[in-house]
């Protein structure tokens, strides 16, 4: 090999290495889990519109929040909000995508979706294991008609940390006293019972399985598994079923404007569905490498406006237009570059 | 037979001197003298290697649980609070469920892959032996989490209904049985997870056995059986001493793969942190299981600490057991000494 020869070969080596770092358009995210299926379909087409690349890991909403504290990637996701103290101190802002729901399922012979009707009071005693049959006098006074076995109640909860799970105990701590003293709320808790499934799919095969028993998963699983969804008496005294709709209803009760820290759980009006909660993005305000957080803000402005359908289809529900003009707003005060510019999105 | 055969019969007897070589052997020729400094610090290096990143992961262990040994000490060992809300840990119950359902894998796996190894070596006719062989390696191709759906889908109902069910009937009324197969009937809990192991290691032990049982000097074998001594009586008399070592190690490669197995384990275990009973149906945790469901979600500070902390007794009991193993060897050894 000549010198010359040396000398082309260097120059090719060289544009190999320089050309993906030529098109660092690539952003990286990670964090929850919930909406990883939404952000993966977002990211596709938001491709093949821009040909921009975003690579989300679905790693856990408490794996997200570390990621991005310590800056490994460009945003991080997380199914519960963090506290604005939280934020103030890493320097972090975040906002909502997307809005779901959690739906408590049943598996009893004969009982169809939506003819089983529980208070918080009562799902909080199941979950206690305070109440252990079906034809609890507790139960039945709820659903006078209904012809519920006298059998023991088979609880079913999930066995990892996750947002599923902080919505739930959210929502029974909001509900039932005894539960916030004894349990309290958390992506995992010391559960006092019940046989714990990995992930959705594991709760569901569990109750699809186990005859009589009761699990929690995300609309979408209960949806597309046909599983047999209760009724949920809401904070207006309702019982109302889970849908898009009554997730809606809840989403537009809660107040953006003072705070992006909303969870969604209890809300008032007449048909909200109580468990119903937001997901979130996290990003530094600071940001070292504008051009990276400006191709994520990119990335979910587009979700915001063309992403709606997608997350129809897939059973999320979107955010409603005012609270997305709040959150661009979010960021054209408050994400800088280095220089204290504002980073454009547009 | 010092006395028949001189120590050195070449160089004693004069008349086998023209064996001897004539002249020098001829010169090595050395060609990259570096070569070889390479390849033996290399070889050197990659031991070292090894050898630091055990330290270096025992180092980081014990950094990332520092917070966790620092609040709690040995107590955690032998607290079975286990609750992520008030930031109370002990790992008392994944410790309990991890050394429950390597055991139970055990005493089930050790019988059924000696008769596996027994009957494909002494027994077996010789058609059988390479198709039945191939077989029992090939369940040990079969990835864990199959294992754990299978074992979550088929085998739980299964056990709930034929086993659980009719063992807690027949011991109701019994005062430490009833007890010990007590737990609402979903065929998920430590029994279950026992079973999945002792299915997945028993491939490694067996195979671990038909080997070493293999190379058994066919001399020896041949001429207990040609002293009128049964199959049993040259397996248990003259294979199994002859192999103990690498029964042992068969055994221990399974124990460790049972210790350490993760995915099969945390779908059929029930994920329960309490301890209500020590019913081997009652749903429990193991430390691979709590690592792999709750470290994603893990927030910073204790929780985190508490699991990299249930992570280090793992590395400890596998040291312990891996210990215990040479230590057993070391004693056969001397007792085989002592013998003859």
């Amino acid at each position: 090999m000549t010198l010359n020869q040396l000398r082309v070969g260097l120059i090719f080596a060289a544009c190999a290495v320089a050309l993906p770092a030529a098109q660092a358009q690539d952003v990286t995210g990670a964090g929850a889990s919930f909406p990883a299926p939404i952000y993966a379909k977002w990211a596709d087409a938001y491709n093949k519109a821009s040909g921009a690349r975003i690579n989300y890991q679905s790693v856990g909403s408490g794996a997200g929040i570390r990621q991005i504290k310590a800056k490994t990637v460009d945003f991080g996701a997380s199914d519960a909000p963090l506290k604005d103290e939280e934020l103030a101190k890493d320097g972090l802002v975040q906002f909502p995508t997307v809005i779901g729901g959690v739906v408590p399922v049943v598996n009893i012979k004969g009982i169809n979706p939506g003819q089983v009707k529980l208070t918080g009071q009562v799902l909080g005693d199941i979950y206690l294991g305070k109440i252990t049959k079906w034809n609890d006098a507790a139960i039945t006074a709820l659903n006078p008609g209904v012809a519920l076995p006298d059998a023991a109640i088979a609880p079913v909860r999930r066995a990892d940390g996750s947002g599923t799970s902080f919505l739930f105990t959210n929502y029974l701590s909001k509900v039932n006293a005894e539960w916030k003293s004894k349990v309290g709320e958390g992506t995992a808790v010391n559960w006092p019972t019940g046989a714990g499934g990995k992930g959705n799919e594991g709760v569901s095969a569990f109750v699809m399985r186990l005859p009589n028993s009761i699990g929690y998963v995300e609309y979408a699983y209960a949806k597309q598994n046909k599983m047999s969804h209760v009724l949920l008496k809401n904070q207006a005294g309702n019982f109302v079923a889970p849908a898009d709709s009554a997730f809606k209803a809840a989403a537009a009760g809660a107040e953006w404007t003072k705070s992006f820290y909303q969870v969604l759980t209890e809300q008032p009006g007449k048909d909200s569905w109580p468990i119903t909660g937001a997901t979130f993005i996290l990003m530094h305000k600071q940001q070292d490498k504008p051009a990276n957080a400006a191709n994520s803000l990119k990335f979910f402005d587009w979700a915001y406006a063309n992403g709606d359908k997608t997350a129809d289809d897939m059973d999320y529900v979107p955010l409603p237009a005012s609270v997305k003009e709040l959150v661009r707003k979010l960021w054209a005060d408050n994400l800088k570059d280095a220089a204290g510019k504002a980073v454009s999105f547009k | 037979m010092a006395a028949i055969l001189p120590a050195n019969p070449i160089s004693s007897d004069p008349s086998l001197e023209r064996v001897r070589p004539q002249g020098n052997p001829p010169t090595r020729k050395v060609v990259a003298p570096w070569a070889d400094a390479l390849f033996a610090t290399l070889a050197q290096g990659a031991a070292w290697l090894t050898l630091s990143l055990l330290v270096g992961i025992l180092v980081s262990l014990l950094f990332g649980a520092a917070p966790a040994i620092e609040k709690y000490g040995l107590s955690f060992l032998w607290t079975s609070d286990w609750d992520p809300v008030q930031e109370k840990f002990g790992g008392l119950v994944m410790i309990y469920g991890t050394l429950t359902t390597s055991l139970i894998a055990l005493v089930i796996a050790v019988p059924v892959s000696f008769g596996i190894a027994v009957f494909l070596t002494e027994l077996s006719p010789s058609w059988l032996k390479r198709p039945l062989g191939i077989a029992v390696e090939l369940l040990a191709a079969v990835p864990s989490i199959v294992y754990g759906m299978w074992g979550l889908l088929v085998f739980g109902p299964i056990l709930a209904t034929y086993v659980q069910q009719p063992l807690q009937s027949l011991l109701s009324g019994v005062p430490y049985l009833g007890a010990l197969v007590s737990g609402p009937p979903v065929g998920i809990g430590i029994l279950s997870a026992g079973i999945i192991l002792a299915i997945m290691i028993i491939p490694f032990i067996a195979s671990v056995m038909r080997d070493v049982f293999e190379v058994t000097p066919p001399m020896l074998k041949e001429s207990a059986y040609g002293l009128g001594a049964t199959t049993w009586e040259v397996v248990s008399r003259v294979v199994l001493p002859y192999t103990k070592t690498g029964v042992m190690g068969g055994v221990m490669l399974g124990l460790g793969r049972a210790l350490g197995e993760t995915m099969a384990v945390t779908f059929v275990i029930g994920n329960m942190n309490q301890l209500n009973s020590l019913s081997v149906f009652e749903a429990a945790n193991s430390i691979t299981s709590a690592l792999a469901n709750e470290f994603a979600e893990a927030g910073e500070g204790l929780h985190q600490a508490s699991l990299i902390y249930l992570g280090l007794v793992l590395f400890f009991i596998t040291f312990v057991v891996l210990a215990c193993s040479k230590v057993l060897l070391a004693r056969l050894k001397k007792s085989e000494g002592a013998r003859a």
